[in-house]
């Protein structure tokens, strides 16, 4: 179903929200607080901006903090523990397991990579060949990837918690 | 310079509020012209006579009605295409802008020698000001 035509002034009020999450994705933004920015209440507000950019406003700030700590995690020498607090976190375990669920790859296998990668490059591999070699050999369907995984299921339990 | 661009528009939703935002920016009105309900709006950076920067109301007669509606949409939602200022102090414009009220969206930031701020003009275009690395 299509979401119903929003009024443009609601919606430059939303934007406002999700420009606050995008500046201080590390801070908390419980809907309450939300809904103030955008100066409506905050049933109002959970339901308009899932209409207005397609996700609900917690799993949007999910994906923000995910993406910030990925580039940490890649760019810098900050141990994992304190990345996840930096990000927002306020468990490790946490963000371990919602890090793994969205990238697919734990945060210390990220940064393994990463760290492999700048070697080659370092090495004097040109940065072509450095990234072909971890482009994702994807000759089956997700789908079907997901099925020969070990506990093959658990793509289903992981979209249901990402909701 | 005898080619290249002379005006890029984009769209606002209402061009005098449009003027007050750019003006804070250090714009000025380059042309003003009404023709019934069209107005054809630029403005110009005084430092950059060869460039205007257009400013268009979303709606007839140029678009119908329901389709000046979902651009309003689009616009109001942020989801127009990057621009980009260019300044030579981004710390000090940022202050300077947001004393005249104008929503700062990220803070300025450090990147191996440049420095990087964001607004949005009161529709919803996004902008990054961008302090470019001393050579």
């Amino acid at each position: 179903m299509t979401p119903p035509d929003l009024d443009p002034e609601l919606l430059r009020r939303l934007l406002r929200a999700k420009d606050r999450m995008d500046a201080a994705s590390h801070e908390a933004w419980p809907v309450e607080r939300l809904a103030r920015v955008s100066r409506v209440s905050g049933a109002h507000f959970a339901r308009s901006f899932k209409d207005a950019f397609g996700v609900p406003p917690h799993r949007y700030l999910l994906t923000r903090r995910i993406e910030r700590a990925a580039a940490l995690l890649r760019d810098t020498e900050q141990p994992i523990t304190d990345i996840a607090f930096q990000t927002g976190w306020s468990s490790l375990g946490t963000f371990g397991r919602q890090f793994k669920d969205i990238i697919g790859e734990s945060p210390g296998e990220v940064r393994a990579r990463a760290q492999a990668q700048r070697e080659l490059a370092l090495a004097g591999v040109p940065a072509c060949i450095v990234s072909a070699i971890e482009r994702p050999q994807l000759n089956i369907s997700v789908l079907e990837k997901r099925r020969r995984e070990p506990g093959g299921t658990k793509g289903h339990r992981k979209s249901k918690e990402a909701k | 310079m005898t080619q290249g661009v002379q005006v890029v528009g984009l769209y606002v939703r209402d061009q005098d509020e449009a003027i007050s935002f750019y003006e804070k920016l250090g714009f000025r009105v380059h042309t003003d012209v009404k023709n019934g309900n069209y107005r054809w709006l630029t403005v110009q950076h005084p430092e950059q006579p060869s460039f205007q920067l257009g400013l268009f109301a979303p709606g007839p007669p140029v678009l119908d009605e329901a389709t000046a509606q979902t651009v309003r949409a689009i616009l109001a939602k942020g989801a127009m295409p990057p621009l980009v200022f260019t300044v030579t102090d981004c710390r000090a414009m940022c202050e300077q802008i947001r004393a005249k009220g104008v929503e700062i969206t990220q803070e300025p930031v450090d990147r191996y020698g440049t420095v990087d701020a964001g607004f949005r003009d009161p529709s919803g275009n996004g902008w990054k000001m961008i302090q470019a690395r001393k050579s």
